[in-house]
């Protein structure tokens, strides 16, 4: 069953245009887009979780047509690439946040926080602000807050950038290891090669603002006139 | 390519010479105004003594005019922030046509001059409508008298510091990233939930900023409390008019203690507002 699926989807602002783009992420599948910059990939995300109009075509999420839906009613988890914490909250109130939005009582919220920061490594932040978080502590709080509220499918926008390799090896293992576990549906965002060989079950690649699914073993081939997607330009 | 050449030795080099000119200029020129300041609050301490400050202080229609200024700067500067943290809002997040509009109604209150708002104040008041005016409807329906009545020093007040806290709260929006607004909403926000939970913590300084820039605007406003308002001593004389009316009767002593009175006051709100702005950075 597909989980995400774009049908002909148009995506205008300003001069910008995605047209006619089709894309189908199966259910429980980690998904991974690559592609150069300004192609419209982060765009691409903003539109599946209703953060930007489409103008014309079809978004549909879990079976269920939400082209026209608010982003608050869509239940998709999304971590941007500016991670975009909140400056004023310590890290427990980022992981209760979509909780306390959605009315839960008091005694989930607790557990579901325990988990979460145990999942991912936090519990000694907990009682921090996010102004003073390393790279890697932001980015797992950004993923622990998108994850709070258990949503079926997870939207990452380049969230292994700028990290360190150590970093990047072990939050990959993490994406991984989570998404199995919860049988998430992921579509990620990255440009970078070693990150896709090891997280991806699809890959499209997006390419004169037109995506198209790929075959993994894409990812092996090696020469200038396939993709330098390391460097983030399609040739 | 050919005739490049690099400097043989330091002393070949090219000296740019001192900057010590140009900086003494600019403060020459810069420093002439704040003397200017600086001269005139000097004066003003000059001309009065202690016992002129107590004198002033201790009359009754000044006491009035401190009591009403104190509370008209202050209603009049909360209801600024009520209205300016929306429009700021509103004006910062959204593109739509005819905002220019909306900007320049906003600066009108800023470039008019102080007796013309007073003015059309009196004329809104007072303007025939279906057989009555405003005035007449605010007496009948709220048993309210606004014109010549201390609602009309604050409304005059209102006009012209709600046009600053906009500006305040319109760049405090503007300094806040948006885009852990729109988070919040693909974790399941209203608009107004994500505005109350995320945008507005992040603008408190903005907040107490808009609120004193106000409050000094209310306090120094006289023009348009005295069409509007009037300046009948003990109801609806605030600090300005006292200047003028201490002026007017030949009290320079009383009317120099008072203007140092709301000169102390400024500093303070401006002191407020700089240790705020500090903060921000």
């Amino acid at each position: 069953m597909a989980m995400i699926e774009l049908t002909d989807v148009t995506i205008r602002s300003g001069p910008f245009l995605l047209n006619h783009v089709n894309l189908t992420v199966a259910s429980g599948s980690y998904a991974v887009l690559m592609g150069g910059t300004g192609q419209g990939k982060t765009t691409l995300l903003e539109a599946i979780c209703g953060l930007r109009q489409v103008t014309g075509g079809k978004v549909v999420i879990c079976g269920q047509e939400m082209t026209r839906w608010k982003s608050a009613d869509r239940g998709i988890g999304y971590v941007p690439q500016d991670l975009a914490l909140f400056p004023t909250m310590t890290v427990r109130e980022h992981l209760e946040f979509a909780l306390r939005i959605r009315r839960v009582n008091r005694l989930t919220i607790r557990q579901r926080v325990e988990e979460l920061s145990e999942v991912l490594g936090i519990e000694r932040l907990l009682d921090r602000r996010t102004r003073h978080l390393s790279g890697g502590e932001g980015q797992r709080v950004a993923l622990g807050r998108a994850l709070a509220f258990q949503p079926q499918v997870l939207l990452l926008d380049e969230p292994l950038n700028a990290l360190d390799e150590t970093t990047r090896n072990r939050l990959c293992e993490l994406l991984g290891t989570l998404q199995r576990q919860r049988q998430l549906t992921i579509l990620h965002i990255t440009h970078n090669r070693e990150e896709a060989i090891a997280l991806a079950d699809q890959l499209f690649v997006i390419e004169a603002h037109q995506i198209c699914e790929r075959d993994l073993s894409f990812l092996q081939t090696t020469g200038s006139d396939v993709v330098d997607l390391n460097e983030g330009v399609l040739r | 390519m050919s005739d490049w050449q690099v400097a043989a030795s330091p002393g070949e080099r090219h000296r740019a010479g001192s900057d010590l000119p140009f900086l003494t200029l600019m403060s020459g020129i810069g420093g002439s105004y704040l003397v200017l300041v600086v001269a005139m609050l000097a004066a003003d301490i000059a001309y009065t003594s202690p016992a002129h400050f107590s004198a002033a202080l201790t009359k009754p229609e000044i006491q009035s005019a401190i009591r009403l200024t104190l509370i008209s700067c202050t209603i009049s500067a909360l209801l600024s922030v009520w209205v300016a943290t929306p429009l700021g809002y509103l004006l910062s997040r959204f593109q739509f046509r005819g905002r220019w509009l909306i900007d320049t109604l906003i600066d009108v209150p800023v470039v008019l001059p102080p007796l013309v708002i007073g003015l059309s104040l009196l004329i809104l008041f007072h303007i025939p409508q279906k057989g009555g005016n405003l005035e007449q409807w605010f007496q009948e329906r709220l048993g309210m008298r606004v014109t010549y009545a201390q609602p009309a020093v604050i409304l005059a007040q209102f006009s012209v510091a709600c046009a600053f806290a906009v500006q305040t709260m319109r760049i405090t929006f503007d300094q806040i990233d948006s885009r852990a607004e729109l988070v919040a909403l693909t974790l399941g926000c209203r608009r107004s939930q994500a505005f109350f939970h995320v945008v507005l913590p992040q603008a408190w300084r903005g907040l107490i900023a808009a609120f004193t820039i106000a409050w000094a605007r209310s306090l120094g406003e006289f023009g348009p409390i005295l069409v509007f308002a009037g300046a009948t001593r003990m109801r609806t004389e605030v600090l300005s008019t006292t200047v003028f009316l201490e002026l007017s009767v030949g009290q320079l002593e009383a009317a120099v203690a008072v203007s140092l009175l709301m000169v102390l006051a400024s500093m303070l709100v401006l002191g407020i507002v700089r240790l705020l702005g500090a903060g921000w950075r």
